[in-house]
């Protein structure tokens, strides 16, 4: 699942506030199915019901505080990247969806302190843990992420890594 | 260096101590899981070309989220996941054996020290047994079934004192749900909560599997209780042998120390649509409900439907209240039978549903109605959570869910309790 991520990815900002919770991005009651397609078709439905009309393929989401807080499901950030987002900022991530959406190829920058408006031009640099608002010219800095992760992100997901090296592979000295 | 037991699990786990904010890749002695993740992890897996199991032994399967099945869609993954179970030989609870994180520790799974996952962000719940229990998701599972390991950062801990003895109204869901509203997350998220203090005298095993459940709600990655006699005498029944219990080392480092007093608490409730929405529960009082849930993996354990019936046996249930009462395993269902209790609240006009996750999160029946309030004892009211977007979800504990059942609103349990309670 998933290709090889580039390093610097573009896309139109979509911004949303705090708390977007795992039943949010994808209500359970559409989780009972290997049909990604479905996850897509019903991402955010609660929350804002066009979105799934409006995404178009390379967008990013943006989120507040404690964005994916709630289930583990693996479909939430599932849903996000089928239905064409290339990467999700917020302030900070609810753990399993932050792993979740790293082990499925999705990328998810931290960043304490930002101002992006739904609509505005963002390119993201993975590598350098930045993100440039291309609309205002302002950049931001995002939490570094350890070298495991971007090689997870690198391999377009944790499937991908695996297949690749047979068991997981770790440097010391990260962290 | 001097560590907490979050860091002393792990370390057991890798080549080389470790401390908070390492990436490391443990290798780990348990993962389970369910109906709801597994079918995508064993779809995973596949993709993943590695065509056997690190070790059978360490994998668990468990029917729990979609019981019984409710249509040809999921009876297709449900029989993905048995073929798949039969094939690479690992341990299957089939549907109506019991919700996952109860019949984990309730047969014996759960060793102190041990660190367990479970594809399933309930699985903290483990902690109550002095082990490392966290959430994972499909993707995590696949790649322990093949390689027996997992990356994770280390967390900090942050060090939670119970002092006092509560009340007897206020039970171990007040307690979680009381911390849920003053912890938040930017005190616990990413972090090990680490119990002490002398209330956990007070707390039996069912009690700290209930507030261990809570806690990622948090934001935690796992909420660890010591080891100590409730937990030696829990484990006696197995007649288990080779585990090491953890303690942290003196002097080990604390991202934060939180004191709680729980002598003066009082029942707890949180409102709709956050979990961390708290109100004591008579700030809430009077508001209407229409249906009220005993059961999940929060609240289904025998002593949590004792507590209900306690209420139940004496007073009517009020008519229109819709109660489901779901046991978190067969056995619990068993023994709630033996103890005339299931009788007790069917005759009260319950309806009691087979053991699993029930209604908690809309997979399985008892979807409530648009503008319907409800009272559960689970541990999550986002909105939409019970499968209807136009309903609005309380949590509270067993005694207040029976309250309401008995009244249609909501209720201090403690104007309905006796004293010899």
């Amino acid at each position: 699942m998933g290709r090889k991520q580039n390093i610097k990815i573009t896309g139109k900002a979509h911004v949303y506030g705090d708390h977007i919770d795992t039943d949010a991005i994808i209500p359970g009651k559409y989780t009972k199915t290997l049909d990604l397609q479905t996850f897509a078709d019903h991402v955010l439905e609660d929350l804002d019901p066009e979105f799934k009309d409006r995404v178009q393929p390379g967008d990013i989401l943006v989120g507040g505080e404690n964005f994916g807080c709630g289930s583990s499901r693996e479909q939430a950030p599932l849903a996000l990247k089928v239905a064409g987002v290339s990467a999700v900022i917020a302030k900070y991530f609810a753990r399993i969806f932050f792993r979740n959406a790293v082990n499925i190829g999705l990328p998810v920058l931290e960043v304490s302190d930002f101002e992006i408006a739904t609509g505005d031009e963002l390119e993201v640099d993975l590598k350098a843990g930045a993100v440039e608002n291309l609309t205002t010219g302002r950049r931001f800095s995002a939490t570094k992420m350890p070298q495991v992760m971007i090689e997870i992100l690198d391999e377009g997901g944790l499937v991908n890594y695996l297949k690749k090296y047979g068991d997981y592979r770790l440097q010391k000295d990260e962290g | 260096m001097n560590r907490t037991i979050v860091e002393k699990i792990i370390s057991n786990h890798c080549d080389h101590p470790v401390s908070a904010g390492e990436v490391v890749i443990p290798f780990i002695d348990l993962a389970m899981a369910t109906d709801g993740s597994g079918p995508l992890s064993i779809e995973l897996f596949q993709q993943m070309q590695i065509n056997e199991l690190r070790d059978p032994e360490k994998i668990i399967m468990v029917l729990d989220h979609y019981v019984p099945c409710p249509n040809d869609k999921v009876a297709r993954l449900h029989d993905m996941m048995r073929q798949f179970c039969k094939k690479t030989d690992c341990k299957l609870f089939d549907l109506g054996e019991g919700i996952g994180h109860q019949l984990l520790p309730e047969k014996g799974y759960i060793k102190p020290g041990s660190i367990v996952l479970g594809a399933d962000s309930h699985s903290c719940t483990y902690g109550a047994l002095n082990a490392l229990g966290t959430g994972i998701g499909s993707s995590d599972f696949a790649a322990v079934m093949a390689t027996g390991k997992l990356w994770l950062k280390v967390p900090v801990s942050v060090k939670i004192e119970l002092k006092g003895r509560p009340a007897k109204t206020v039970t171990a869901k007040d307690l979680a749900l009381y911390m849920v509203g003053k912890l938040g997350n930017e005190a616990a998220n990413y972090a090990s909560l680490e119990f002490c203090g002398d209330t956990l005298s007070t707390l039996d095993m069912d009690d700290r599997l209930t507030v261990c459940n809570m806690m990622v709600e948090t934001g935690a990655k796992c909420a660890i209780m010591p080891f100590d006699q409730i937990t030696e005498n829990f484990l006696s029944q197995f007649h288990s042998t080779g585990f090491q219990p953890v303690d942290p080392d003196p002097g080990a480092d604390y991202d934060k120390i939180i004191e709680f007093e729980v002598h003066n608490m009082v029942p707890q409730i949180a409102a709709p649509h956050q979990v961390d929405n708290i109100f004591a529960v008579s700030e809430l009082e009077g508001t209407p409900i229409d249906m009220v849930i005993i059961g999940t993996c929060t609240n289904g354990r025998l002593k949590d439907l004792l507590q209900a019936a306690s209420l139940l046996r004496e007073h009517q249930k009020a008519p229109g209240v819709e109660l489901l009462v779901v046991p978190a395993s067969r056995q619990i269902y068993s023994q709630a039978a033996q103890q005339g209790i299931l009788e007790l609240f069917s005759q009260n006009g319950a309806m009691i549903l087979p053991p699993g996750c029930g209604p908690c999160c809309g997979s399985s029946a008892g979807i409530p109605g648009d503008g319907k309030n409800v009272l559960s004892t689970a541990n999550r009211n986002f909105l939409g959570r019970m499968g209807n977007v136009n309903a609005n979800i309380y949590l509270g504990s067993p005694l207040t869910a029976a309250a309401a059942a008995i009244t249609g609103k909501i209720t201090d349990p403690g104007e309905w309790l006796h004293d010899d309670f």
